[in-house]
């Protein structure tokens, strides 16, 4: 399963690193927001490995729980993400507004007014 | 823009309450199952987004006239707030406690202070979402 | 009971929200606003002697020991940056009012101040590494936001380069953290200390603390400096003062927390491999201030080349070297504030970006001349400002380190600091005054009581090191010594 879980965050990096290294804006945010979900797996693989206890939630008739600290770490993590991914979108779309692309190597040399 | 979608406004109706019914239930859920404030604040405000995105904007903030801005600093306010009350208690930063009442109707019931923090959070998220989808949508 | 330890960060947050009602009162926000730093600087004051009688103090939240729960932590070297932080902040807000303007105060502008010093001085005191990220965060969010405020398109395409590096390192710090938490199985930073301690520092270990040096190099600029001269050159005068004299520094904060709790058991290859980039900092730090002619540049690349002399006290790691360090950490952050400030009312007064463009400023603002003349001297280091005493404590230790490689390259790079600021001034404030007496701008009073402020403070730094010396002494006998730190957090 972990194997499964690093390969998967491997796969994301993938993803996210051609698409922070397209032109368009808005993909290069979407590759931001990809990116950080392959840090929560990582997170998730790490610590005392996935299936290691039982569901860390408070109730009769279940084992010793897994490590819920990753869990945490992770919704944190996925709370900061959001915040980060909504405010960049807001950004694109001023940046867009303002200068009328969202194509980077369009976003170049633009000195002060 | 004029939308006249019959079908998806009524559907809306019936299913906005199921989605409100849900967050409250997610809400309530959380502090010893799965559910929270946080959840429960993303689930309440995708019912707003819902009714944002089937009828007209104008028409839900008539309806519904609250600045989302304001609410989520609320929120934030009253999360933060309940970390100071500890202090009032001369426990550390953060603490919480938790009894069991006996209320009318609901039996013995566990009332905690992380239900005002979860509040808290909860009012953030739906304030802080709707602020988002409404300032990228307001402006086309 | 510590619960006011947890006030530098919580008072701002508090206050960042009240603000949001009070968006009509602008004057309400301004005076709310500078008021909480003075009265963080206040408790940062009490504080800081409560350590000296008793010790490094902690918080625990909601009553979980360490290391399970998260916790603060104030020993001196923290509440010293706390102390710091809030006075150039109050000084910065003093400009502020003078110059951002109602239209850019009245978005948010103060609560976003306060939300970027919350995160600030929660790095500062956390002793906890995933509340590091996420009091880094926090700050990050604010500055994002203080840098976009204005809307100009430089600012925002100057932005969004800043949101999409500090993004990708802040993901390498969640990487890193991943990392180190698989490995060692905690967080806590004292018992994260004591758990490397034990099994030794493997060179698994060492591989992760590189990804934390790569971290912290993005955040403060150490060798991939390559965003900073950008992003620190768009937004306003009093926020970039800020970010010059604040941002850089939480990031060296954090390096040096790491690297003297954590990883200091293979100083043979980190310490020389931050003494390699520190060194390398330096050269293209002082490459830069020499190349350019705007003067944002020009100040810019001078915070690189500060970034590069404190770390080499870190990168030497000899008590003396990193009370120096400490000493021009505390410097350089009030410098800096006063250096973008005086660039900044020099670029408002003149209307233009290069120095060749302005010329004989301090016969039209003679008090204005004289402070940039100071300031130019304490960064150089002349004796008595502040500058002198860190730069001979991180020297003394160079030499009894031996690594006077390091040591020759931070004595030349304050020769170029010297260099690139002599041009500024030989090309803007001496000659013939371009400015007509029709067309000068009045200089307010709100902008040169700021920069007087600053100056007093550098000079006073400068004549009151030695009372300071107590503090910085037992800051750097912390540092070097993190037994006292781990039983301050893990015995009661």
């Amino acid at each position: 399963m972990e194997t499964l879980i690093t390969i998967l965050a491997g796969v994301l990096v993938t993803v996210a690193t051609y698409l922070i290294l397209s032109k368009s804006l808005i993909r290069v945010i979407l590759g931001t927001a990809i990116l950080s979900h392959a840090a929560h797996l990582l997170i998730m693989s790490m610590g005392s490995g996935l299936k290691n206890g039982s569901v860390p939630i408070l109730d009769e008739g279940i084992g010793p729980p897994v490590d819920a600290l990753p869990q945490a770490l992770i919704l944190t993590s996925i709370v900061i993400s959001f915040a980060v991914t909504a405010l960049s979108l807001v950004l694109a779309y001023r940046t867009y507004q303002e200068t009328g692309t969202d194509k980077l190597d369009e976003l170049r040399g633009i000195k002060h007014e | 823009m004029k939308i006249n979608n019959v079908i998806l406004q009524t559907v809306a109706k019936i299913v906005a309450f199921i989605i409100l019914t849900l967050a409250v239930y997610l809400f309530l859920s959380g502090h010893n199952s799965p559910g929270g404030g946080f959840i429960g604040g993303l689930v309440l405000a995708s019912a707003l987004v819902l009714l944002f995105v089937v009828y007209d904007i104008e028409k839900v903030k008539n309806a519904i006239p609250v600045d989302f801005k304001k609410l989520a600093a609320f929120g934030a306010f009253l999360s933060v707030g309940t970390g100071f009350g500890s202090l009032l208690f001369g426990a550390p930063f953060l603490s919480q406690s938790f009894a069991y009442f006996d209320l009318p109707f609901f039996g013995k019931t566990e009332l905690t202070t992380v239900t005002i923090f979860e509040a808290g959070v909860a009012l953030v998220v739906v304030g802080v979402v709707v602020t988002i989808i409404l300032s990228i949508s307001e402006d086309v | 009971m510590n619960n006011i330890l947890v006030m530098p960060m919580v008072i701002p947050v508090m206050v960042g929200i009240l603000l949001i009602f009070l968006r009509p009162y602008i004057k309400a926000q301004r005076w709310i606003s500078f008021s909480t730093m003075i009265v963080n600087a206040g408790i940062a004051v009490y504080l800081l002697n409560r350590i000296q009688t008793e010790g490094v103090l902690r918080l625990d939240f909601g009553g979980w020991e360490p290391p399970f729960g998260i916790l603060f932590v104030a020993d001196s070297f923290s509440i010293i940056l706390v102390l710091t932080t809030s006075i150039v902040t109050a000084i910065c807000l003093l400009y502020a009012f003078s110059s951002v303007g109602k239209e850019h105060e009245n978005m948010f502008f103060y609560s976003f101040i306060n939300f970027l010093i919350a995160g600030i001085n929660g790095s500062f005191l956390t002793g906890d590494l995933f509340n590091l990220y996420v009091c880094f965060e926090i700050m990050l969010l604010a500055s994002y936001v203080l840098v976009a405020l204005g809307g100009k398109k430089r600012q925002l395409s100057e932005s969004i380069k800043y949101v999409v590096i500090n993004i990708v390192s802040s993901w390498i710090f969640l990487i890193a953290i991943a990392y180190l938490y698989g490995t060692v199985g905690t967080l806590n930073l004292a018992h994260l200390s004591e758990r490397i301690a034990e099994s030794g520092q493997t060179p698994l270990l060492t591989v992760i603390s590189i990804v934390f040096l790569t971290v912290f190099a993005l955040k403060s600029g150490l060798l991939l400096y390559f965003w900073l001269p950008g992003s620190y050159s768009v937004p306003s005068t009093a926020v970039a003062a800020l970010f010059g004299a604040l941002l850089t520094k939480v990031g060296i904060y954090a390096m040096i927390r790491v690297f003297t709790l954590l990883f200091y058991h293979e100083q043979s290859i980190t310490h020389t491999l931050i003494g390699i980039l520190a060194g390398l900092t330096l050269i293209g730090g002082s490459i830069g201030a020499v190349a350019y002619k705007d003067i944002r540049q020009i100040i810019a690349y001078n915070v690189v080349i500060a970034v590069g002399f404190i770390l080499v006290g870190l990168a030497v790691a000899t008590p003396i070297a990193m009370e120096g360090s400490i000493y021009y950490l505390i410097h350089d952050m009030i410098v800096k504030a006063l250096l973008f400030l005086l660039a900044g009312t020099m670029i408002t007064v003149t209307g233009e970006y290069r120095i060749d463009y302005m010329s004989g400023l301090i016969r039209n603002y003679p008090l204005f001349g004289w402070i940039f003349f100071i300031v130019m001297l304490s960064l150089a280091g002349v004796p008595p400002l502040s500058g002198f005493i860190g730069k001979v404590l991180v020297g003394h230790g160079a030499i009894e380190a031996g690594s006077y490689i390091l040591l020759a390259l931070a004595f030349i790079s304050s020769i170029f600091v010297l260099y690139s600021l002599l041009r500024v001034f030989l090309n803007s404030f001496w000659g013939e005054t371009i400015i007509s007496k029709e067309d000068k701008v009045p200089m307010k009073n709100g902008w040169l009581i700021p920069c007087v402020l600053l100056t007093i403070g550098t000079i006073v730094l400068g004549l009151g090191a030695e009372p300071l010396a107590v503090y910085v002494e037992d800051a750097a006998n912390t540092l070097m010594n993190p037994q006292i730190y781990i039983d301050a957090v893990l015995k009661d």
